[in-house]
């Protein structure tokens, strides 16, 4: 979802927008740490991936829904449990998440990444 | 601190707290006994038999599923169903109940158990509810704490709004699924607290479950997103918010739709839109929270605005786009019926016409929710004063499904778990404040400090406390309110003293509140007790009067009061195992097909799953036809009986011919120019006497259904106990059905569909032939009588 997003502003443009964005991606650069620029990554990959299986389902064919769905959900799915696992390992929410240690984030992202992709299987068809 | 009694000093705090702990997992063990055992009033007073209509098809299919495994059970294709149609039985249930079954018996008789599947059937609705207890205590814990949890499981357990649904053999969907449905809201509580996509994980599969068990899923669908939505637009967005929410909705949607009745309707449908809606709202907000981190407030701004309107564009846009082109249905005719209650009767009479979607009537929520009704906004109350995120999901539940509960008999059950859960947050905060011992007495204490000011709280203590006691029992009357005003705010008589010492009070120790004295606690502890009592005095006696009752096998009470079983139902349906071909096709109203199906084992043409409107449009016109039009139609569906519940003999009010004008809407709703509802009444009476218009006269159902009843009271004037008239001496004829068999009570009866006749002539002519000629016959003897005499 980032990077649909950040495209998304610069189409209404107008230069305060511009400046704006700049001023963001300089800041993001300087102030996250490595750990969540690695998540980042993986995070725009999967969207990437699923945007492509979107435009393949609107422009081509959507025949076997099912399997699209399931491609598209395990896309999705783990685009929001990266997501989640970004949110809970950030040093800045360490407030918010009190019984979420950052080594059981990551097994709570292992563990929903297996049922999602057990449903994602079972799904495919 | 005063202690207003003595307290053990001599305990470890680990004794406490281990004693603790093993009480209440005493008490959750006593209460899930108790649920269970309340449930048992229908196998004691009866027998171990699937209640009701919609069971008896569950525990068929549940016996496929034991019998044949889990793979033949979902391919199963049924052809007795729905005759000549069939049904595919696999695709159009929710298998959790029957697969819940099918595990159970597995790993009995794994365990060289050979229980009997009925009665696992029978059985399963008491198992599962002591497993609802046990989740309404984990819910509620996290609401308040322990204690409450423990009222809350105890309320749950026999409570008779849950257990209506839940008694030994009502082998039905809503069993297991409020177990369920309360243990995904506690899941997705936890993992709301928590921020842990662990608990979203368990929610999502507890989710997943809900989905395969029971249509009424879709209220978790909708529920969570409310609570979302509506915790955003309070501004209470929080990462944990995000990973709760993005956790369960992204594996719980693509989990609900392995089901393959589901199948892709949480991306097709109205009904799942909001989820959809509010997980794309959540991905923006959260977006937004991340660049607001990055950049100044001013800048943020700007792009918020543009983003807002580039998104609500194309979200806009992109919904109308969807539903125009067919890709999103619109909301189907039950959610309409939820919203315009006068919908279904006018649109679908199918779904009106089932009594459990009948809109409540009041007395039912005192019936069935008894002393809880009342506390359930006192919990509520007690909720907004706390206002967690985790209250405003109570809340906004309250809300909700005490709106559904009016709308909907059935809905009721969806009401239960909540009162249930805010009446133990409001009586557990009150047995707080009056078991606690400490005693508010700030001014003493000051008085030892000897500041000036203690002079005045000194001389108001003195007249305050002398006053408890006197007004002990008033402060019983109000005691919701007692719990958070300030300690002597009860005292309605000593206003005076009361704005001294609130003012002393309030400059020592503003937070200081509580009870004096230990009468006071005792009263209304009492009275507490009270009440719990009678709602358990309550709770056995509406199950066992009012919900405990197979209808399959119904009881009346002798005049020396012992108990009379009537079993007219079992009595037909096994005659008509025994005495008829295995492919004879059963005609009867859809309310019966599955107990045909079940007990009879013949094929139906309409059962209780009431996908296709034209069927049982077929078969509402063929009873409210006559004979002459029905008799094709019962030829081309290849009918060979016809079956019918007549109550008029000995009362039994749930009848065909009570039951009879929704035939003739839902006949009417496909044939409006051949069965039209006013010709059935007579100047706008429902009647079945001498006053019976034609068409009703007519009609293949009266003519079934007192065929021969006046012959039964010899020369005396044949009354219907139901309808409460006079039934003409002169009974109908049939031409076209031969009566096959009518049970001991007249309760069902069953009529053979005649076969062409075998010289070619209408079966009426030759009829009419068969009696002429026996006229024929009998005239001149009664002639010569006459004369003779």
């Amino acid at each position: 979802m980032a990077g649909p997003k950040s495209s998304s502003k610069s189409s209404s443009a107008s230069s305060e927008t511009s400046a704006a964005i700049a001023t963001l991606w300089k800041s993001y650069l300087d102030e996250t740490p490595d750990r969540l620029k690695f998540i980042d990554a993986f995070l725009s990959f999967i969207v990437l991936s699923g945007v492509l299986q979107f435009a393949y389902c609107v422009l081509v064919t959507n025949y076997p829904f099912n399997a699209f769905l399931a491609g598209f959900a395990s896309s999705v799915g783990q685009f929001v449990l990266t997501a989640s696992l970004r949110a809970q390992v950030n040093p800045e929410n360490r407030s918010e998440f009190k019984d979420v240690s950052p080594e059981r984030a990551f097994a709570d992202f292992a563990l929903g990444s297996i049922v999602l992709h057990f449903f994602v299987f079972n799904f495919l068809g | 601190m005063p202690a207003a009694y003595p307290l053990p000093t001599d305990l470890s705090p680990t004794t406490v707290a281990n004693t603790a702990s093993l009480l209440r997992i005493i008490a959750l063990a006593l209460i899930s006994s108790a649920a269970i055992a309340s449930r048992l009033f229908a196998v004691i007073n009866f027998e171990s038999i699937i209640h009701e209509f919609d069971p008896w098809f569950n525990y068929r299919a549940t016996r496929v599923l034991a019998s044949k495994g889990f793979y033949e059970f979902w391919n199963w294709f049924d052809p007795t169903a729905w005759y000549p149609l069939g049904r595919v039985v696999g695709g159009t249930i929710y298998p959790g109940l029957m697969a819940t079954s099918g595990v159970i018996y597995n790993i009995l008789h794994a365990l060289n158990l050979p229980v009997d599947i009925r009665n696992i059937c029978v059985l399963l609705a008491p198992g599962f509810s002591a497993f609802t207890a046990w989740a309404t205590y984990m819910f509620t814990k996290e609401m308040k704490d322990e204690s409450a949890g423990l009222l809350a499981a105890a309320f749950i357990g026999i409570v008779p709004g849950y257990i209506s649904r839940s008694v030994a053999g009502s082998y039905d969907n809503e069993a297991i699924a409020i177990f369920l449905l309360m243990f995904t809201f506690f899941a997705w509580i936890k993992a709301l607290k928590q921020g842990s996509a662990f608990w979203g994980t368990i929610a999502a599969v507890f989710y997943f479950y809900m989905v395969a068990a029971w249509g009424g899923y879709a209220f978790i669908t909708n529920m969570i997103p409310l609570h979302v939505l509506v915790l955003m637009l309070m501004g209470r967005f929080t990462s944990r918010l995000y990973v709760a929410y993005s956790s369960w909705y992204a594996i719980g949607t693509l989990a609900s739709m392995q089901v393959p009745f589901v199948g892709f309707q949480p991306v097709r449908t109205s009904e799942h839109m909001a989820a959809l809606g509010v997980f794309g709202l959540l991905q923006i907000v959260a977006f937004g929270q991340l660049v607001r981190a990055h950049v100044s407030s001013k800048q943020f701004q700007g792009l918020l605005f543009a983003a807002v309107v580039f998104t609500g564009a194309i979200g806009f846009f992109g919904i109308v786009g969807l539903t125009y082109k067919g890709w999103i249905a619109p909301w189907t005719g039950r959610f309409y019926s939820l919203w315009d209650t006068g919908y279904a009767k006018k649109y679908i009479p199918i779904i009106a016409s089932v009594s459990e979607h009948q809109p409540t009537a009041w007395p039912s929520f005192f019936m069935d929710l008894h002393f809880l009704i009342f506390l359930f906004p006192a919990g509520v109350v007690m909720c907004f004063r706390t206002l967690r995120d985790e209250h405003i999901f109570v809340i906004i539940y309250a809300v909700v499904a005490s709106y559904f509960a009016g709308v909907m008999v059935r809905l009721m059950l969806t009401l239960t778990p909540v009162v249930c859960v805010s009446a133990a947050v409001a009586l557990s905060s009150l047995m707080d404040a009056y078991l606690d011992p400490t005693e508010p007495e700030v001014e003493d204490e000051k008085k030892e400090s000897s500041t000036p000011a203690s002079v005045v709280a000194k001389s108001s203590t003195s007249t305050t406390t002398p006053a408890t006691p006197a007004t002990g029992k008033k402060s019983k009357k109000s005691k919701d309110k007692e719990t958070s005003a300030p300690a002597g705010g009860v005292l309605g008589e000593l206003v005076s003293n009361v704005a001294s010492s609130a003012v002393a009070a309030n400059s020592a120790a503003p937070t200081q509140k509580g009870i004096f004295g230990l009468d006071t606690r005792v009263v209304v502890l009492l009275n507490t007790i009270g009440m719990l009592l009678f709602f358990v005095v309550h709770c056995t006696w509406v199950t066992s009067n009012a919900y405990s009752s197979p209808s399959v096998v119904l009881s009346s009470t002798n005049s020396d009061g012992s108990q009379h079983i009537i079993d007219d139902f079992r009595e037909a349906y096994y005659w008509l195992r025994q005495n008829t071909a295995e492919d004879a096709v059963v005609m009867s109203w859809w309310d019966y097909g599955y107990q045909i199906a079940g007990m009879a084992d013949r094929p139906t043409l309409v059962d209780n799953n009431t996908w296709n409107n034209t069927h049982i449009a077929t078969v509402g016109k063929a009873m409210s036809s006559p004979e002459e039009i029905a008799y094709p139609i019962l030829r081309k569906h290849d009918v060979s009986y016809v079956l019918v519940i007549f109550g008029g003999l000995i009362g039994y009010s749930g009848d065909d011919i009570n039951k009879f004008l929704w035939m003739v809407r839902i006949a009417q709703g496909v044939w409006p120019d051949e069965i039209q509802e006013p010709n059935y009444f007579n100047r706008g009476e429902y009647r079945v006497d001498s006053e019976a218009s034609p068409a009703m006269r007519d009609c293949l159902m009266y003519k079934m259904s007192y065929y021969r009843f006046a012959e039964l009271f010899g020369s005396q004037q044949a009354v219907d106990r139901v309808r409460g008239q006079q039934v003409p001496a002169q009974g109908p004829t049939l031409d076209y059905l031969d009566e096959a068999f009518t049970s001991e009570n007249w309760i069902v009866r069953i009529y053979e569909v005649k076969k062409d006749d075998v010289l070619g002539r209408d079966l009426k002519i030759a009829n009419a032939f068969d009696q002429g000629k026996k006229r024929k016959r009998t005239k001149p003897t009664s002639r010569r009588k006459a004369i003779s005499a």
